[in-house]
C-alpha cells in the first residue's frame, strides 16, 4: 500500500463500520486539541500524533471527550502555567497513575449519566514501565477508557534514558555504548500491544504518526467501543533519536516499511494487518539515519547487530503478515 | 478565569497562543511553484501540470482554457504532437508516464463537441499584421496577435488552410474535421484568412501592414541523387499528401501493390502507412542509416512496423528502373556518425517509389527584400526576437528551423506574436525568470499509489479513417490524476496535517499559508510535501 | 443488634462496619477498594452496601493497588463526583505521590486511615506512623478517639473537604477501633442528607468549558501556590470548628472540632494526645486527680492538620507541665507531635515531656500511664513500656562508637 496524503481519500476500513471518507487532519474545522504555542521540540512526533488522535476522537464524538495525561514530555510541553495548549478538558495527575485516574473519570461519567468518552494517554515510560501495573488493572477491569501510548522508545523528558520500549542496541543516556557494550541489550523490551491483547480487551491496535489516516480510523473505531481499549502509536523523537527535525514522518514510515513497527488491529480478539508493505526496505535504511544507532555503522560496524535487528523485522513480517496474506516468506 | 478555580494548577483552554514559538525558527518554509519537467520541455510552453490539475477534478473547461493559453490547437496537437513531455515525466520512475498526449486530445475533442470558443480579444490597437502561410506557426501567431488586439490577416497560397497540418499529415492521423474546428475558432476571433492567395510581392505588402510574419514553411521537396530511368513511377511524399488532400479522393492516386519509400523521417513513415491504406500490399522503407538513428519518432516507427511495413536500413537508392530499384548497402558507425559505401549492391522491386528525404524553404518570396537573407542550412535567418534582417518582418516555423514539428511551429508563432506586439507597441517583451525544474529526487513518492496508465487500444484494422476512441470522463479524471503535480501544490494537505504546531493555516478557499507566529521551522512540511512545492529557506 | 436509647438509635457494630455505613450515607459516587489490614473491613462492608442497592449511583472499583485507589478517586473527583477510599500503613505510603497530588489539585476526597505501623519490620498493629509519614502532604487530618467519633467525623469530613476544597483523612486506630464492636449511634439518612448537601464541584471536566487541571508550575509561581494551600488550611480551622458546632446542633453529642478538652481548666499538668488512647488517659487522669489531688487535664487533638497552634497555646498556656503521649516516632529525634506542641508554646515557660507509646501495637496500660504521668519530667523522650533489658542486650554494642 502507498501512504495516503492527509487530504486524500481515507483508506477503506474493513473491520469496523466507522469509515470516514476524509481525514480529520485535512479539515479546516478540526479542533486543534493541542493548539499552537506549545513547547514541544521542533519536529516532535508525539505532539503531532496526540493532536491527530484527539482531533479524531473529538470529531467522532462531536467534542464529547475528556483526556487524562500521564507525566512526560507531552504534559510538560503542553501545559506550563500560564500557557495551556489544550483545547479539551484535560487532567494531569502523576507519572504512574494515568490509567487509574482515567478509570475514576470513566466511573464519574458513568454515574453522572454522561456519554462523554474518556481517553488516557502517556509516553512509553508511563505506559510500559512505571504505569504498567495501573494499565494492566484498567485492562483487567475492562474500564471504559481508551488508552493511547505515544511510543518514542525512551524517557525523553528526562534526557533520553532507556525504557522497556527502547529497541535493542539503541543508544540512550543509560545504555551508552562503550567498548564491547553495544547499547541496549539485544534481548530486551516489552511488546505492550501483545500484552494488551493478552488481557482480552475488546480493542487493541498499533498505529504510526506516519500514517495519519490509519491512526485516525483506529481512534474513531476505538472511541465508541465500551470497555478498555489500547492504541500504541509509534512517534519518532528527533532529539532523542538523533534525526533531522524534518524527518520525523520519514523515519516513522521507514520503521513501518522495514517491518520493525507492524501496523495491526485486534477487534474482539481477531487480528488484521492494517498496512501491507509495498516497498520493503532493509532495517539499515531505518537505522542508519538515526544517531542512536550510529555505533552500529561506520568504521566499527557491527554486522551481527544489524543482522539481529533484521531478524526481528523478519519475524514481524512473518508474524503479522506484513507483505500480505499470500506473500512468499 | 473564574477566581474560584485553584490558582495556577487549573488553566482555561488555549492560553498557550500567547507563546509565539515562531521565534525559535532558523529555517522557514515557503510555498513555491517550481517547473515540472513536462512544462519545461514543451516547445509550446504548455502548462501541462496545471491543465492536468483541472482535468483531474473534472473541470475540463478550465483545463482547456489553460491549454489554449499556449496552444490554440489541443485536439490537433493531441494527435500529432510528439509529446516530449512524456519522455521526461517524473512518473516514468514510478511506473509509466502520464498519457499527456491522449489527455490533450480528449480535452480538445470535448471542447469541439461542446463548441467552446476562445475568450474575446482586448480592445483594438489599430495595428495590422500580415501573416504569410497558414500552417501551425502562422495560425498560432495570428491567434496570439489577435488576442493582443491586433488586426490580423493570413494569406495562404494553397487552397486549404492549415499548412503542414493539412498537407503534411495523413488524414487517418488527423481528420479534416478536427483541423477545421480548431481553425474556425481562430477565424471566429476575427482573423481574416485568404486561401489561394500567394504573396508575390512582399514589398507592396509592407506598406499595407505594420508588421509581417513569414510562416511560409519548407514546402519544396528535396530531390535525391538517384538515377531515375524513364518508365519508373516516382512521386514525392509532399506531392502525394497534397494531391490526396486537395482532391479529397484517392482514386487518382495509383501506387500499385508494391511500394518503396525512400527516407527516414516522419514523412517517410506517414507516406509508407498511407501507401498501405491506398491498397499497397508490400511497403518497404529504404533508409541509409540504422533503425536507431532514424529521425522519425519512435512511436511512429513502432506503429509502421506493427502494420507490417518493412524497413530496409543501411541502404541508399542508386537508381530506379521501371520496377527495379538498385540499392547500395552502407556502413554506418552510430558513435561517430560516419556513413560509408560498401560497394555491395542489391535490388528490390516496387511498382512505385515515394521520395521522402526532406523539404527545403522556398526563398522566392524574400529574394528582393533588403536585409533578409537565408542562413546556413537553407533557413531564413532571424534574431532572438524572431525578426529577420528587415525591420518589421518576422519569421518562424519550419522556415527558420531545422527541427520541424508542429509543436515547435506553434512555439515560434507564440513567441513571434509577443515580439511583434512589443515591436508594434514599442514595449519590451517581459522576460520571466524560469523557476527550477523539479526532478524525481525532489519528490516524496510514498504518497503516490501505482495506477496503470490508460493507453489507446491498438487499431483493430488498418483504415483510412481515424481511430475513434474517446476516453470517458472518468478515464480522463483517472489518467490525469496520475500527474504527480511536480513542484506545484495540489492541496494534498500533508503540510497542514503534519505540522506539529498547527502553523499551516488552511484558508476558507482551501489554499495554505504558513503562520509565522508559530512555525518553529522543523521542516516536516517540506519533506512530506509529495511534489516538492515547499522549500525551506534560511530565516532572515 | 439495635437499641433505642433516648431518641437515638444504637447499633451493635464493628467500628469498620459503622464507618462503612456512615460513609455510604454520605452518598459517595465512587468507592475504591483495595485490601490492607486493618482497613479492609470498611471497604468490604461498603461493597455489600453498594451491591445490595442500599447505596445507589455509586461505582465500586476493585483496584490493583492503593496507588490506583487514590488515583481513581482523584480522577473521579476531578470529573465532578464525590469519591472515597480507605487504606492503612504500607498502603498509605504506596499512594504517597497521589496524596500530595490530590491536595495539590484541591480535590475534596475523603479517605479513612485505619492507622497501623509501618515496616520494616512488618507489623500490622496500630500506631500513628502511617499518618505521620504523610503529615505534610496538604491534607486535612482528623483523628477519631472513639468509633462514635469516627462515625461522626466522616460526615463532618465530607462537609469540611467540600467547603475548604481540600482532601480529608479520617484517622481511626487500627484494630482498637476498626475491629472493636460497640454500640454506636448511626444517624438517619435524612439527617445526613440535610447536613451534607449534594456535592457541587468547583472544578470539573466539562466539555462545554474545557479546563486543564494539573499544570506544571514554574519557580515564579510555585511558592505562591504552596502558600495559598497553607493559608487555606489555616483558614479551615474555623470551618472545622463551625462544622463541629453545626453537627452538634443537629445530631447532639460532642465530636469533631479542633480538640477535646478534659479538665484542663486550672490543670497544672495537661496530657496531650491523639486517637483512642485518650480514653485510657482520661481514666488514669481521673484516678490521679482523685487519689493524689493533683490537677491533671487532657487535651485530645482531633485536627492534627491544620494544626491549631493558637488555640492549643491558649488551651495550654497556664499549665505548668505538658506531657505529650503519642503513637509515633520520628527516628533520630523522638516524638513528632511534641515538637509541634513545643512550637505552639514557644516563649511560655512550661515543662514539656515527650512520651512515645504503643508503637506497632504495644499495649498501653493504665499502670504504665499512671507511673509515667506521675513520674519525674524527662529531658529525653520516654518510650512507654520499653523492655530496657532486651534493648541493652541486643542493641547497645551496635551503638557503641568504640567498635567502629
Amino acid at each position: 500500500m502507498s501512504y495516503p496524503t492527509i487530504g486524500g481519500p481515507a483508506a477503506e476500513k474493513k473491520n469496523t463500520n466507522v469509515a470516514h471518507d476524509v481525514c480529520v487532519q485535512s479539515q479546516i474545522d478540526r479542533r486543534n486539541t493541542i493548539t499552537s504555542g506549545h513547547r514541544a521540540c521542533q519536529g516532535c512526533g508525539e505532539a503531532l500524533a496526540a493532536r491527530c488522535v484527539l482531533d479524531a476522537a473529538y470529531s467522532a464524538t462531536n467534542g464529547n471527550i475528556v483526556v487524562v495525561n500521564a507525566t512526560g514530555c507531552l504534559e510538560v510541553f503542553s501545559c506550563v502555567y500560564p500557557e495551556n495548549a489544550w483545547n479539551i478538558p484535560w487532567l494531569h495527575s502523576l507519572f504512574a497513575n494515568a490509567p487509574s485516574v482515567a478509570s475514576g473519570v470513566a466511573a464519574a461519567m458513568h454515574v453522572s449519566g454522561k456519554s462523554t468518552r474518556v481517553i488516557a494517554q502517556g509516553g512509553d515510560g508511563a505506559t510500559t514501565d512505571i504505569g504498567m501495573g495501573a494499565l494492566s488493572g484498567m485492562f483487567d477491569r475492562n474500564d471504559d477508557v481508551l488508552y493511547v501510548c505515544y511510543d518514542n522508545q525512551a524517557y525523553m523528558n528526562t534526557g533520553v534514558q532507556r525504557s522497556s520500549s527502547t529497541p535493542p542496541m539503541a543508544r540512550t543516556a543509560t545504555t551508552f555504548p562503550v567498548g564491547s557494550y553495544l547499547g541496549n541489550d539485544a534481548k530486551s523490551g516489552k511488546n505492550l500491544p501483545e500484552i494488551a491483547i493478552a488481557h482480552n480487551i475488546p480493542y487493541v491496535a498499533t498505529a504510526s504518526v506516519a500514517h495519519v489516516t490509519d491512526l485516525e480510523q483506529k481512534v474513531m473505531a476505538a472511541i465508541h467501543i465500551r470497555g478498555a481499549r489500547y492504541i500504541h502509536v509509534h512517534v519518532p523523537c528527533p532529539l532523542g533519536w538523533g534525526i533531522k527535525t524534518s524527518e520525523t514522518i520519514k523515519i516513522a514510515r521507514l520503521a513501518i516499511d522495514c517491518g520493525l513497527f507492524p501496523l495491526f488491529e485486534v477487534v474482539n480478539g481477531a487480528m488484521t494487518t492494517s498496512f501491507t508493505i509495498e516497498n520493503l526496505v532493509p532495517v539499515e535504511e531505518y537505522l542508519k539515519p538515526q544517531r542512536r544507532f550510529a555505533h552500529l555503522f561506520g568504521k566499527n560496524a557491527v554486522p551481527d547487530a544489524i543482522a539481529h535487528i533484521q531478524k526481528l523485522a523478519d519475524e514481524n513480517i512473518k508474524r503479522y503478515k506484513l507483505l500480505g496474506e499470500n506473500a512468499h516468506e | 478565569m473564574n477566581k474560584n478555580y485553584p490558582f495556577a494548577t487549573v488553566l482555561a483552554a488555549t492560553t498557550s497562543l500567547r507563546n509565539k514559538t515562531g521565534s525559535w525558527r532558523t529555517m522557514c518554509p515557503h510555498y513555491v511553484n517550481l517547473m515540472p519537467p513536462c512544462n519545461a520541455v514543451c516547445p509550446a510552453g504548455e502548462n501541462v501540470q496545471q491543465w492536468l490539475s483541472f482535468a483531474q477534478k473534472g473541470h475540463f473547461r478550465q483545463a482547456w482554457n489553460v491549454i489554449v493559453q499556449n496552444n490554440p490547437f489541443p485536439a490537433i496537437m493531441g494527435r500529432i504532437c510528439y509529446h516530449t513531455c512524456e519522455k521526461v515525466c517524473n512518473r516514468l520512475h514510478l511506473d509509466e508516464a502520464v498519457n499527456i498526449n491522449l489527455l490533450e486530445r480528449a480535452i480538445g475533442d470535448i471542447a469541439i463537441s461542446h463548441g467552446w470558443k476562445f475568450e474575446s480579444v482586448i480592445p483594438a490597437t489599430g495595428k495590422k499584421v500580415l501573416i504569410v502561410g497558414s500552417g501551425p506557426s502562422g495560425l498560432a501567431a495570428s491567434y496570439f496577435l489577435r488576442k493582443l488586439g491586433h488586426e490580423v490577416e493570413i494569406k495562404e497560397a494553397h487552397a486549404l488552410v492549415g499548412g503542414m497540418m493539412r498537407y503534411g499529415v495523413p488524414r487517418f492521423r488527423l481528420p479534416d474535421s478536427i483541423i477545421d474546428a480548431e481553425i474556425r475558432r481562430i477565424t471566429d476571433l476575427g482573423v481574416k484568412i485568404s486561401c489561394n492567395s500567394r504573396v508575390g510581392n512582399l514589398k507592396s505588402e509592407m506598406n499595407k501592414f505594420d508588421a509581417i510574419y513569414l510562416s511560409i514553411g519548407a514546402s519544396k521537396p528535396t530531390k535525391p541523387d538517384v538515377e531515375v530511368r524513364p518508365g519508373s513511377t516516382i512521386i514525392d511524399a509532399v506531392d502525394l499528401f497534397k494531391r490526396l488532400t486537395n482532391e479529397q479522393s484517392h482514386s487518382s492516386v495509383e501506387l500499385g501493390k508494391r511500394v518503396a519509400v525512400y527516407g527516414g523521417g516522419n514523412t517517410a513513415i506517414d507516406a509508407a502507412r498511407m501507401a498501405l491504406r491506398l491498397g499497397a500490399e508490400k511497403v518497404n522503407i529504404i533508409y541509409r542509416r540504422t533503425l536507431n538513428s532514424m529521425p522519425a519518432h519512435e512511436m511512429e516507427i513502432h506503429e509502421a512496423l506493427s502494420e507490417g511495413i518493412k524497413i530496409l536500413c543501411l541502404r541508399t537508392i542508386k537508381s530506379v528502373d521501371h520496377k527495379e530499384i538498385l540499392m547500395e548497402k552502407m556502413n554506418y558507425d552510430e558513435e561517430s556518425g560516419i556513413l560509408t559505401k560498401s560497394g555491395e549492391e542489391e535490388t528490390v522491386t516496387a511498382d512505385s517509389v515515394i521520395f521522402a528525404i526532406g523539404q527545403f524553404v522556398d526563398d522566392s518570396i524574400i529574394k528582393n527584400i533588403d536585409g533578409i537573407a537565408m542562413a546556413d542550412g537553407g533557413i531564413i535567418g532571424v534574431n532572438e526576437c524572431m525578426m529577420t534582417g528587415a525591420r518589421g518582418i518576422f519569421a518562424g516555423g519550419d522556415a527558420i528551423s531545422a527541427k520541424r514539428t508542429a509543436t515547435i511551429a506553434i512555439a515560434h508563432g507564440k513567441k513571434s506574436a509577443h515580439y511583434i506586439d512589443a515591436y508594434l507597441s514599442g514595449k519590451e517583451v517581459e522576460q520571466k525568470q524560469k523557476p527550477d525544474i523539479v526532478n524525481f529526487k525532489k519528490l516524496n513518492t510514498n504518497y503516490y499509489p501505482k495506477i496503470p496508465r490508460i493507453n489507446l487500444l491498438p487499431a483493430a484494422s488498418i483504415s483510412l479513417e481515424e481511430r475513434t476512441v474517446a476516453l470517458t470522463e472518468k478515464e480522463i479524471i483517472v489518467e490525469s490524476s496520475r500527474c504527480l503535480s511536480c513542484g506545484n501544490c495540489f492541496h494534498c494537505y500533508n503540510c497542514y496535517g503534519y505540522c506539529p504546531e498547527n502553523a499551516i493555516k488552511k484558508l476558507p478557499d482551501g489554499s495554505l499559508e504558513v503562520d509565522l507566529n508559530y512555525c518553529k521551522g522543523c521542516g516536516i512540511c517540506a519533506v512530506e510535501c509529495p511534489c516538492g512545492a515547499i522549500k525551506m529557506m534560511q530565516e532572515k | 443488634m439495635k437499641e433505642k436509647l433516648g431518641g437515638i438509635m444504637l447499633h451493635q457494630l464493628e467500628g469498620s462496619q459503622a464507618i462503612a455505613k456512615v460513609v455510604a450515607m454520605c452518598r459517595p459516587n465512587l468507592i475504591c477498594a483495595y485490601p490492607i489490614t486493618p482497613q479492609t473491613h470498611i471497604v468490604e462492608e461498603l461493597g455489600e452496601i453498594v451491591r445490595s442497592g442500599e447505596l445507589q449511583n455509586c461505582e465500586y472499583l476493585n483496584v490493583e493497588s492503593e496507588m490506583a485507589a487514590l488515583s481513581a478517586t482523584i480522577g473521579a473527583q476531578a470529573a465532578g463526583i464525590r469519591s472515597y477510599t480507605a487504606t492503612s500503613s504500607q498502603g498509605l505510603l504506596h499512594m504517597a505521590e497521589a496524596i500530595y497530588n490530590a491536595s495539590g489539585l484541591e480535590l475534596p476526597i475523603v479517605m479513612t486511615i485505619g492507622n497501623r505501623a509501618i515496616g520494616s519490620p512488618l507489623n500490622i498493629w496500630n500506631d500513628h506512623s502511617d499518618a505521620m509519614a504523610v503529615r505534610d502532604a496538604g491534607w486535612i487530618m482528623l483523628f477519631a478517639e472513639s468509633n462514635q467519633e469516627a462515625v461522626n467525623l466522616h460526615i463532618q469530613a465530607f462537609r469540611i473537604a467540600e467547603m475548604v476544597k481540600c482532601p480529608v483523612m479520617v484517622c481511626v486506630d487500627g484494630f482498637i477501633l476498626t475491629h472493636a464492636y460497640e454500640r454506636i449511634n448511626i444517624p438517619d439518612q435524612k439527617e445526613v442528607d440535610e447536613f451534607l448537601p449534594a456535592y457541587e464541584p468547583h472544578i470539573t471536566m466539562d466539555t462545554a468549558n474545557p479546563l486543564s487541571i494539573g499544570t506544571m508550575v514554574p519557580p515564579e509561581y510555585f511558592m505562591e501556590v504552596r502558600y495559598i494551600a497553607h493559608l487555606r488550611q489555616q483558614k479551615s480551622i474555623s470551618i472545622i470548628e463551625h462544622v463541629a458546632d453545626k453537627f452538634a446542633d443537629k445530631f447532639g453529642g460532642n465530636s469533631g472540632g479542633l480538640f477535646h478538652k478534659y479538665n484542663i481548666q486550672d490543670a497544672e499538668t495537661i496530657v496531650v494526645t491523639m486517637g483512642s488512647v485518650a480514653g485510657t488517659i482520661r481514666d488514669v487522669v481521673d484516678d490521679i486527680n482523685c487519689e493524689s489531688g493533683n490537677k491533671f487535664g487532657v487535651l485530645t487533638l482531633i485536627s492534627y492538620r491544620p494544626f491549631p497552634q493558637k488555640e492549643i497555646r491558649e488551651a495550654l498556656k497556664n499549665a505548668k507541665k505538658i506531657v505529650v503521649v503519642e503513637k509515633a516516632l520520628a527516628v533520630g529525634i523522638g516524638g513528632i507531635l511534641v515538637q509541634e506542641i513545643k512550637l505552639s508554646l514557644a516563649g511560655i515557660n512550661v515543662n514539656i515531656t515527650s512520651v512515645v507509646a504503643g508503637l506497632g501495637g504495644k499495649p498501653i496500660t493504665r499502670s504504665m500511664l499512671y507511673d509515667c504521668l506521675l513520674g519525674s519530667s524527662h529531658e529525653e523522650t520516654k518510650f512507654l513500656g520499653l523492655n530496657d533489658d532486651l534493648v541493652k542486650k541486643k542493641c547497645l554494642f551496635a551503638c557503641d562508637a568504640s567498635v567502629i
